[in-house]
């Protein structure tokens, strides 16, 4: 009999707070457990009394990696409460600032984060002494990403310029076309981007995943879109609370999101991609086909190459809005605030976030409910792990953990955002 | 050739957004640099090496909020001859101190589905409550170019060179119409610290104060113009209690304000 413990106290290179424990005996595992330790802040209880204006910048405090998410999610959601609907060149700087996030996301996580599991560094500093040429792209493609948030949104982390109903403040046209070569600049990098991580080495691994993302009728999703999955799942976003749920699962207290009598699933880059391989542009889909990965693609640990390919056809749909650009007459629509519920969903780099409000007449919550991707992809990232273990009990215990640690960051977790949903069970020892 | 001693840093999270500390890494002209002088020992948002202490700058996120972290920022303070405090969670206990003026019990039943898997403090208190801070550095998020002047002035053995006056100054400098006197939305300018280069103002918007309270602000004279002006006390208590609704003045001030 052979008892083995996998343990990784403090889970580094992802936002916030976790650590993994994986328990095995006789080659079987007999838990796993994605533990997160990070303090709850209680997001949902004080939104109730505030003013629905507040939303989007009291929830972009819920994460520092991706505030535009929960400030396109909220507005999006008050404005479904309202009946209001924003169009035209506003429309198009929302999908312009999203751009933004998920470029600068995506290339600290490629670069930063995840890139150094594959070329063996503890850390994108260390790598830099043998790869310096590639993570000087690596952040200058994040400087693109956010200098885009900070022309439009004032400044990258927790920007200001975001309202319900459109902006406080457009920009003129040659402050858009001014980051025009630096754009072209990007989409070069990019492509380079997608053809480095394709030639990092990967483990041989697939699951027969539900993945479920927004999709568009015409564009690779970042506000609007049903909710649709490759497994038939197709639904309007405000039918969410009926189709997604958390239970409770076997070895684990963990609350986890699950599909109603479906069970976990996978939101995020790959889940995107998958979904909606043919609303990303020629460019996007022909450097996709070429590095190997032509959907379905089932392996996680491809999510590498996925987030590269999005990070192209964020550089072209930029290109595209700066390109088509003219200044709107108001930088917000006009509404007025009812009672009622407002239901939102967009697309965070990580996957799908989910916000609900209840709004009274006059414009204050009264009920809030968040749903991060990161929680709904907590289960998924465990049932990896189940997989992903027992065909490597040989491996030494600092190989072994290396090599979970990579697993649960192919996911890119955000704990911070995750801390404020999920159910946590501080383990004392 | 004898190798230079790196000093070593090490970036610390308590109950935050991460931020803050994402504005090491959003440094990305200066982050290489940064990573020449000093060795960046404990970081594990960027890496899974860990150095052991002590250390000689320890920048620490996010504000006290379980039974575990009260005692973990003393063996951060233990462990390092600087500690610096970076944003509003770390200097005022960040937006999560909302629950400081409400039943913390009724906010953990609402949140979550087992209330007693939840180890938490009535109170979200900054790191200074608990231990010796050397230097504050504010902001929701902070700035980058005042964090780079932290780490410059630290490897350099001067103080820091932040501002203590109020966003009202920075408005001035850029030349931006004030919208108080002008009747433009509410702004929190007057009693707020600088160093976001008065950014909301300039956007049309009125600062919603995430420097924290300038030095020695006027916050009930502020309140007063305003309500002359028509805004009505739950208005007033919800201007003030914000990002850093635990600050001193911004909390004694919201108070005033209750009903």
């Amino acid at each position: 009999m052979k008892n083995r413990t996998v343990k990784v106290d403090y889970l580094a290179r992802v936002e916030g707070e976790g650590g993994i424990l994986v328990k095995v005996k006789d080659k079987t595992i007999t838990d796993v457990q994605f533990n997160i330790f990070e303090p709850p802040r209680f997001f949902e209880a004080f939104l109730r009394g505030r003013h629905f204006t507040e939303a989007p910048d009291i929830t972009a405090r819920i994460c520092g990696i991706c505030p535009i998410a929960y400030q396109m999610s909220s507005i999006h959601a008050m404005e479904n409460a309202f009946g209001v609907t924003v169009e035209g060149q506003l429309r198009a700087l929302r999908r312009l600032i999203y751009c933004g996030e998920w470029i600068k996301s995506h290339a600290l996580h490629v670069y930063m984060l995840h890139a150094p599991d594959f070329l063996g560094y503890q850390d994108v500093i260390q790598m830099a002494r043998d790869h310096g040429d590639a993570v000087k792209k690596g952040l200058q493609l994040k400087k693109i990403g956010n200098d885009i948030v900070t022309l439009l949104g004032g400044r990258e982390i927790h920007p200001i310029n975001v309202r319900v109903g459109g902006f406080y403040k457009v920009p003129p046209k040659q402050e858009l076309n001014a980051l025009g070569d630096r754009l072209k600049w990007g989409l070069e990098a990019a492509l380079g981007t997608v053809r480095l991580t394709a030639g990092f080495p990967f483990p041989e691994f697939e699951r027969d995943y539900e993945f479920v993302a927004l999709r568009h009728d015409n564009e690779y999703p970042f506000n609007e879109g049903r909710l649709v999955s490759n497994k038939g799942l197709d639904i309007a976003v405000n039918e969410y609370d009926n189709y997604f749920t958390e239970e409770h699962v076997e070895h684990s207290n963990a609350l986890h999101c699950v599909l109603r009598d479906r069970g976990a699933y996978f939101v995020g880059p790959l889940a995107r991609y998958n979904v909606n391989f043919n609303r990303l542009t020629p460019t996007a889909q022909e450097a996709a086909r070429a590095s190997g990965i032509a959907p379905p693609c089932r392996n996680p640990f491809k999510s590498i190459i996925v987030r590269s390919v999005e990070m192209v056809y964020a550089c072209e749909e930029a290109l595209r809005i700066i390109n088509e650009y003219e200044v709107p007459e108001r930088a917000v629509v006009d509404m007025r605030p009812r009672s009622g519920i407002g239901y939102g969903c967009t697309e965070a780099p990580r996957g799908i976030l989910y916000h609900r409000y209840r709004v009274n007449d006059k414009g204050l919550i009264t009920d809030a409910k968040i749903v991060p991707p990161t929680s709904q992809n907590q289960k998924t990232m465990e049932l990896d792990l189940r997989q992903f273990i027992p065909d490597r009990l040989d491996l030494s215990q600092e190989k072994l953990t290396w090599q979970c640690e990579q697993a649960i960051r192919n996911y890119d977790p955000c704990i911070s955002c995750a801390t404020h949903f999920l159910r946590l069970e501080i383990e004392k020892q | 050739m004898k190798k230079e001693k790196k000093p070593k840093l090490a970036v610390w999270k308590f109950s935050s957004c991460d931020g803050c500390q994402l504005t090491l890494l959003d440094c990305e002209d200066e982050l290489l640099a940064v990573a020449d002088r000093v060795e960046i020992a404990n970081f594990p948002e960027m890496s899974r090496r860990v150095v052991r202490g002590p250390y000689d700058l320890s920048l620490v996120e996010g504000s006290i909020t379980t039974p575990y972290d009260a005692e973990r920022i003393h063996q951060v303070r233990r462990a390092s001859k600087f500690l610096v405090t970076i944003g509003a969670c770390a200097t005022a206990g960040g937006i999560q101190a909302l629950r400081n003026f409400k039943d913390v019990k009724e906010f953990i039943s609402f949140v979550y589905a087992n209330p007693s898997y939840i180890e938490t403090l009535n109170k979200s208190t900054p790191i200074a409550d608990h231990v010796l801070v050397d230097f504050e550095l504010r902001g929701c998020p902070i700035s980058k170019q005042q964090l780079v002047e932290v780490l410059s002035a630290f490897l350099n053995g001067r103080k820091p060179s932040t501002p203590t006056y109020s966003v009202c100054l920075e408005c001035k400098r850029r030349g931006t119409v004030c919208g108080l006197v002008t009747h433009g939305p509410p702004c929190m300018g007057p009693v707020t610290q600088a160093g976001c280069n008065a950014l909301c103002p300039s956007y049309h918007r009125g600062c919603y104060g995430c420097f924290g309270p300038k030095e020695t602000p006027n916050t009930s004279s502020l309140a007063s113009y305003w309500r002359t002006a028509g805004m009505k006390n739950d208005e007033l208590l919800r201007l003030y209690r914000n990002f850093n609704a635990y600050a001193e003045a911004f909390r004694k001030e919201s108070e005033a304000h209750e009903k």
